[in-house]
């Protein structure tokens, strides 16, 4: 009888630099069902793995900026493959976290899914749709390309939580940066899984890096932080989002909230357009 | 048997400068609420030009709510119409070249021959340039549907005073946005005179106000609630200050701001074109420039030749009378700029760099600095980090093109950046790493409205200039 076994439950940690590591601090925190039912320990990340998490994705941005853009493409559409395999356990954490139906959460699950897909299409178009060549007056050939910020955070919409977190961080890499995602609190689940996804889809470690804990704790130290370049404060509160862009003023972060889900302006927002100037002539 | 030249002075007769100047707002030059004033003064002489009204906070509310007044009308406008007020603009800057010219090399210290050829047709072709966008806003890359700002605050420095102020004002009129402008203390009399433009085109009033003062006068246009958006160009510290200010506020912000450019020297570089470069990159006005190629950065195996010919270029730059056809290099534009590169250039003594100067007579009056480099420099001396803004050129070697990028991107700045070599493929892959904004490739402090300009890093955000540019000026969907 199948009731007689017993579940081999999962121990959820962090994604930093490839691995799946616990908090340094030995914190973790309590996850509960829509029902308040106990669900999971999640790590509560501290500054210090914060920091862990920066360096990681720094010394992920050369090899990840540098790729060509192709390539980026094919990893993130791999991502988006991997995350359709795990279609029913994204569902089931939805399912159990938000109190939502499996019929409403299956349809979240699909919609993440098919917009990393449609981010993962941007990554060689975007320079041919908003780079130009610029009609200078002079015998100079003149272009401008939009390239990768640098290193980016992502503080992603708590609800829905799947495709809140899709619709910030995927853009992010398609515009070749790399980021540390600060998962939703209370809905960590889909974060968590999506790691899993990630670590199994050819992407070089560091360019994704995600802490579970508390996004309230860790935005003053990612806004301080003077090897993070931007941040997506979409899923902070108007008055956090302030203090991070005080605090993010130090080395001029970078700071954008966004609303539309899908949009090359969110790939724009973390990308820096470059102008390069060369004489004509024999 | 030396050479010697004639003086060959531009006429100042061309220019009326009233004795006070009052705040353009709302169409009409009208006198502080204070009272107060303050003077300019021509740089190279130490002569007070004008006396100049002093704006303070009630000033700003009365410029903002003309600004706020001229919205109604201008954003209402037929975009194409509102092109039209900026050809009209752009024609009228053109007619009176010469006369902002030689304004501004008075009020400046630049040499003529820069304010007659880059300073003043540049401007003019920036509203002629966003003057053909008006109408054609749909096509700029932020959306169906973009929105001007509304009132738009913007404050310009002084090194390039009237370029800067087309820049701020030609797109943010192109897209609808009405302005209050603050020019710099030391140089608002292109700006005044450019508000007689407005009046000559029949600009709309309250479409253009500008608001002349100090950094507390800055301040309360960055702090007024009425100001929708801000555009700064400056120092990378009241960057970050006017950051923090509008913090939480809802207002956009854009910033170009300082700099520490590296200008990369290949050992095949073609010399003689690159020694032009070095000495555009870091002379030209004076060094006041923020995408100034302040780093020189040479392969270490053809340095000594390089600075060689370097020494010989410099020995033929002429400082002295700006209004000279002749002049190379003109007044500093302060006194307190002037004490600020000397106490940063004893900086490279005291830390251990050597200096050259180029021997020239420096004039009794005025503010004057002869064109230095240093060798000897490290990268964490003063002279290697921090923005100098005068003709002080840091020189740095290096061995191996990873060597180039390290050094080259070892700064919180990201403006600009110059490649020399004769090898395309080296010019691209240079390109490709460095963090700057702007990239010049065997050439050097070339500006265009076509082409975007702003920087990577502290040295700002937006761009100016270009289809990118006008991004700054409009809210699209996000």
């Amino acid at each position: 009888m199948s009731d007689s076994r017993i579940d081999v439950k999962k121990t959820y940690k962090l994604f930093i630099g490839g691995a799946f590591p616990r908090s340094e601090s030995g914190r973790t925190y309590e996850v509960k069902d829509s029902k308040g039912n106990f669900i999971a320990n999640p790590s509560l990340a501290s500054r210090k793995d914060l920091r862990d998490a920066v360096v990681a994705a720094r010394g992920a941005h050369g090899g990840w900026s540098g790729a060509t853009a192709f390539n980026r493409g094919q990893i993130l559409y791999r991502i988006a493959e991997m995350m359709e395999g795990r279609t029913a356990q994204f569902v089931d954490e939805i399912v159990a976290l938000e109190g939502v139906t499996p019929s409403v959460a299956k349809k979240q699950v699909e919609e993440a899914i098919d917009l990393w897909v449609w981010y993962s299409g941007w990554c060689d178009k975007i320079g041919s749709i908003y780079g130009s060549t610029n009609a200078v007056s002079g015998s100079f050939y003149n272009f401008t390309i939009p390239e990768a910020l640098g290193v980016v955070t992502v503080f992603a919409p708590a609800k829905p939580s799947l495709l809140g977190l899709v619709q910030s961080l995927a853009p992010v890499l398609a515009g070749g940066n790399t980021a540390i995602v600060i998962a939703s609190e209370k809905y960590p689940l889909g974060a968590i899984t999506l790691s899993e996804a990630l670590g199994t889809s050819d992407l070089p470690g560091g360019v994704v890096n995600i802490l579970t804990g508390s996004p309230a704790e860790l935005a003053p130290w990612a806004s301080s932080h003077m090897d993070i370049d931007g941040i997506d404060a979409s899923g902070l509160s108007t008055a956090q989002e302030k203090d991070l862009r005080i605090a993010g003023a130090d080395n001029l972060k970078r700071i954008f909230r966004f609303k539309e889900a899908k949009s090359p302006q969110r790939v724009l927002s973390f990308m820096e357009n470059k102008t390069v100037w060369h004489p004509i002539g024999v | 048997m030396t050479f010697e030249y004639s003086g060959a002075p531009e006429s100042k007769a061309i220019v009326t400068i009233d004795p006070l100047y009052k705040l353009f707002i709302g169409g009409k030059f009208v006198a502080p609420k204070s009272g107060k004033t303050f003077t300019t003064i021509n740089p190279a002489t130490e002569e007070v030009l004008a006396k100049i009204a002093y704006a303070e906070k009630s000033d700003i509310d009365k410029a903002v709510k003309a600004a706020q007044d001229g919205l109604k009308v201008w954003s209402k406008m037929a975009p194409a119409e509102r092109g039209k007020y900026l050809y009209r603009i752009a024609r009228i800057m053109q007619e009176r070249a010469r006369e902002f010219a030689v304004l501004e090399t008075m009020d400046n210290g630049k040499p003529i021959r820069e304010t007659r050829d880059i300073d003043i047709p540049l401007s003019a072709a920036h509203f002629f340039y966003h003057a053909g966008w008006a109408d054609k806003l749909e096509h700029a890359g932020v959306g169906e549907n973009p929105k001007p700002y509304g009132v738009v605050g913007q404050i310009i420095p002084w090194n390039f005073p009237l370029l800067m102020l087309a820049w701020k004002v030609a797109p943010a009129l192109a897209t609808g946005n009405t302005v209050v402008l603050k020019p710099a203390e030391t140089t608002p009399l292109t700006a005044l005179l450019f508000a007689q433009v407005c009046q000559q085109a029949e600009l709309p009033a309250g479409v253009v106000n500008i608001v002349t003062g100090d950094g507390a006068t800055g301040a309360a246009l960055v702090n007024h609630p009425g100001i929708n958006k801000i555009a700064f160009t400056g120092s990378t510290d009241v960057g970050k200050l006017i950051a923090r200010s509008v913090a939480g506020t809802g207002k956009g912000l854009t910033l170009e701001l300082g700099g520490k450019g590296a200008n990369i020297v290949f050992e095949d570089a073609p010399i003689d074109e690159t020694v032009e470069g070095i000495i555009n990159g870091i002379f030209f006005n004076q060094g006041h420039v923020c995408c100034a190629g302040s780093r020189l950065l040479v392969q270490e195996n053809i340095q000594e030749e390089l600075l060689e010919k370097l020494k010989r270029r410099m020995s033929q730059i002429r400082l002295g009378d700006p209004l000279d056809k002749n002049t190379d290099i003109g007044a500093i534009n302060s006194r307190e700029q002037l004490e600020k590169i000397t106490e940063l250039a004893i900086s490279g003594d005291t830390e251990g760099a050597e200096r050259f100067s180029a021997a020239c007579t420096i004039p009794a009056k005025g503010f004057w600095y002869p064109p230095t480099f240093f060798t000897g420099v490290t990268q964490a001396h003063r002279i290697a980090r921090e923005e100098i803004f005068g003709p002080v050129l840091s020189v740095i070697s290096f061995r191996t093109p990873q060597e180039a990028i390290e050094k080259a991107n070892n700064t919180p700045y990201g403006l600009s950046a110059g490649v020399w070599t004769d090898k395309g493929s080296r010019i691209l892959w240079t390109a490709k790493h460095l963090k700057a904004g702007v990239i010049w490739a065997n050439t050097f402090n070339k500006f265009d409205p076509a082409s975007p300009f702003g920087g990577y890093k502290e040295s700002g955000w937006g761009r100016e200039g270009g289809r990118h540019g006008l991004a700054a000026y409009l809210k699209g969907a996000k």
